[in-house]
């Protein structure tokens, strides 16, 4: 378990108090009343800040609620039939063009054997030691030897983690820089998903990196494709599928990969 | 490092061996109940064999009835017959039980019977024959160069098959080597619909070109060009059942998107009628072995017409949006005509006749009518039963999917409805009045069609989850998985001598399924 979660871990432990919930409501029952009190009440910058988190706020909710009105909206644009042969009984339906309808046509594929190990990106740039780690020399001990070593990279953590103790822990991985999810494309279908990532298969910069779980360009990660819906031949649910990091995530913020189909 | 667990100790052992004994023990009959009065009554015509027997509980089992009630009919030895009992309540909700093991269980023991009544059975003869669950891909053949949307079995026997494919072209398979046989060319789009002739001479081919064709079945050559009148493309077709036809000039009906139906003239290649009065794309037509054509549309409802005059009978509109899918009570009987499972053919065209209105008359006679059931299923996620001969108003109102209900299907010997939905999975209902029996849960994506065998012990459905699933109709439990498709399987049908299972989809090739 992380260790920043001791609120969870507590109501894991003991559950919640037993007006939780009756707090709760009665908070956001609130929460307009302090809204507004807020708005007419604060003075300065702070008015000013409030205001701008306000205006963000009021903008995403007029979205949604377009968003939702789209939805419910019948498109009238004649349905152009389909380019792919469809039986009689799917010929007039919508088709559900969502991510979830992602088809598994590209079973053929996967059982060249070539094709498993061929990936979009086959060759990376090397990132020297230096590069990747930072020494740390906190402390007295940790000076002298300089043993102490942080990962100046984005990683994934797995969710079972636990830091050692100090006195054994000689990489760190920064908080800052840690990922669960991964924007990826499906290369057949051209859609994008946020998935959460599973583990991280190779890192092909060092084994010690695959390890350590370090996310650099061309790293394959295992994510988590059950909402997909795809199916293998012998009908069961696809659950970790093979994805290939495309970008620097250091320097995007965030972890884009292509799908190994 | 998993730790294993020490064995069981003798104590353990003995009683585990004695709870076993006691749970088995629960299941036998009493044998302190004395007897109990049964008198049969036939299905069909609702007639009583005879008074009354007298017959020991503890060996009223569905087995020893069956020896009982052929004895009392004066079978011989040889020509047994296999029986389905049911029980039917005289009370106002008029519940059908069926008899599944013995009288105690299903009658007695739930306390709806005492050993003091005269129980009425009502028996249905089974097929004497019993199809066994496929279980192996014999045949992967390849040949469509697109997804294939249809398939049919010939009536005369397993061994050709048709399917059609998004290539623009049928083709006829020989099922018992596994080798393409005719390719059927001519369309310009996709063939979204094949039928064999009631007498497997002729296969029509409706296509995404607003065209039918009609093939010989047996050279694969074209007779005569397209049959031209529909201004969109054809959604379902249905042969004149072989006893209505008029000798040598049978007649087909075809469905449209264009909201109209027309029937050909097959042999003049002319447009017999055209039945117009559908507000919207027609999804589905058949011809019922009374003469009448029932055909379901986008706009909510079902009409039945006159075959002959082209008249409008009945309209019957209950859903609430569009229906997708007809299945007659008759269905098998119509398809397979004058084919029956003893494989012999009459010579003469009279006798053939004679035949097929015989096996139509006999899968339709309830209580001394002819009654032909039809369901239907729609995308309100619901199908209705209906006996259109009698009443406008459905029989019974057959809820439970959570999503469209796209194909449904009648057992051939009427007992039994299966319906497939795009909530992944297959129900099961009572074919007499609509009463569900259980759901066949363990597909995981949509379920496009099903279909059953012949004896009506088992079905098949195929599934956008690639897979084929048998189940048992009885236990309701799935039988066989057949995996093997690579991609979504849109189209199955069971030969209609029950020896072969024919599929295919959107991975291009045809598969043959067989024991």
């Amino acid at each position: 378990m992380p260790q920043n979660e001791y609120i969870e871990r507590w109501q894991k432990q003991h559950g919640k108090r037993l007006d939780h919930e009756e707090r709760t409501r009665k908070r956001q029952a609130r929460e307009h009343h302090q809204q507004s009190k807020d708005a007419q009440n604060l003075r300065g910058l702070r008015a000013k800040l409030y205001q701008q988190k306000r205006h963000a706020e009021k903008i995403q909710m007029k979205k949604r609620i377009k968003a939702q009105e789209e939805k419910n909206v019948k498109s009238s644009a004649p349905e152009e039939p389909s380019k792919t042969p469809l039986p009689q009984y799917l010929l007039d339906r919508s088709q559900a063009t969502n991510a979830k309808a992602l088809s598994s046509a590209i079973k053929d594929k996967r059982n060249e054997k070539a094709a498993k190990f061929a990936v979009p990106l086959p060759k990376v740039k090397g990132i020297s030691e230096e590069e990747m780690f930072k020494v740390v020399n906190t402390g007295k001990k940790t000076a002298k030897k300089s043993w102490k070593r942080m990962i100046t990279k984005p990683t994934f953590v797995g969710g079972d983690f636990t830091r050692r103790p100090v006195k054994y822990e000689r990489f760190i991985r920064p908080m800052g820089l840690r990922y669960k999810k991964a924007n990826v494309t499906h290369p057949e279908m051209a859609v994008t998903v946020q998935l959460p990532i599973l583990s991280v298969k190779k890192n092909p910069q060092n084994p010690l990196y695959t390890q350590l779980g370090v996310l650099t360009k061309g790293t394959i990660l295992e994510v988590n494709v059950s909402e997909l819906g795809m199916v293998t031949t012998n009908g069961k649910v696809v659950w970790g599928k093979w994805a290939q990091v495309t970008n620097n995530p250091e320097n995007d913020g965030c972890v884009n990969a292509v799908l190994l189909v | 490092m998993a730790t294993l667990l020490p064995p069981p100790t003798k104590r353990q052992r003995t009683d585990a061996t004695e709870k076993a004994r006691q749970q088995q023990d629960v299941e036998s009959v009493p044998a302190d109940l004395g007897s109990i009065r049964v008198q049969f009554f036939d299905q069909a015509t609702g007639s009583a064999t005879g008074p009354a027997v007298s017959v020991p509980v503890a060996d009223a089992t569905v087995k020893n009835l069956e020896t009982l009630l052929n004895t009392l009919q004066g079978n011989d030895d040889d020509e047994r017959v296999p029986y389905r009992f049911t029980y039917q309540s005289d009370d106002k909700d008029k519940q059908t039980i069926d008899i599944l093991a013995d009288l105690y269980h299903s009658l007695l023991k739930p306390g709806l019977k005492t050993t003091e009544d005269t129980v009425p059975l009502y028996f249905t003869p089974q097929a004497v024959f019993r199809v066994k669950a496929v279980s192996r891909c014999s045949a992967s053949i390849a040949g469509h160069g697109e997804a294939i949307l249809a398939t049919s079995f010939s009536p005369i026997s397993s061994s050709t098959m048709v399917s059609g494919s998004g290539d623009s072209t049928a083709r006829v398979w020989d099922c018992d080597t596994g080798t393409p046989m005719h390719t059927l060319k001519g369309h310009t789009s996709w063939v979204l619909a094949v039928s064999y002739s009631p007498n497997g001479a002729m296969i029509a081919t409706g296509s995404m070109d607003n065209t039918v064709r009609i093939w010989d079945a047996k050279k694969g050559q074209a007779l005569g060009g397209p049959l031209k009148g529909h201004t969109k493309w054809i959604t379902s077709l249905a042969w004149e059942p072989y006893h209505l036809q008029q000798s040598g000039a049978p007649r087909l009906a075809s469905a449209s998107k264009d909201s109209t139906i027309r029937i050909w003239d097959v042999v003049s290649r002319r447009i017999d009628t055209v039945l117009s009065g559908h507000k919207g794309s027609v999804t589905c037509v058949r011809w019922g072995g009374t003469g009448k054509i029932y055909t379901a549309s986008h706009d909510r409802t079902i009409k039945v017409w006159n075959a002959t005059n082209g008249t409008l009978l009945q309209t019957l509109s209950a859903h609430a949006h569009r229906v997708n899918h007809l299945a007659l009570s008759t269905d098998f009987a119509l398809r397979t005509a004058y084919h029956d499972h003893t494989g012999k053919v009459p010579q003469e065209e009279s006798e053939k006749v004679a035949a097929a209105k015989k096996r139509f008359e006999q899968a339709a006679t309830v209580n001394n009518k002819i009654v032909e059931k039809l369901v239907s299923a729609s995308d309100d996620f619901t199908m209705y039963l209906w006996e259109p001969e009698s009443s406008n108003k459905p029989i019974a109102r057959l809820l439970g999917h959570q999503k469209e209900v796209n194909h449904v299907t009648f057992s051939p010997d009427m007992a039994y409805i299966a319906s497939a939905g795009f909530d992944n999975h297959v129900k099961l209902w009572n074919g007499r009045d609509g009463k569900f029996i259980t759901t066949l849960r363990g597909h995981v994506g949509a379920v496009y069609q099903c279909c059953f065998s012949a004896d009506s012990r088992l079905l098949v459905s195929s599934s956008k989850d690639t897979t084929l699933k048998v189940w048992n109709v009885r236990t309701g439990k799935l039988s066989i998985d057949l995996p093997g498709h690579r991609d979504e399987v849109f189209a199955v049908d069971w030969s209609p001598d029950g020896q072969k299972v024919g599929s295919g989809g959107k991975d291009k090739a045809i598969r043959i399924w067989r024991h």
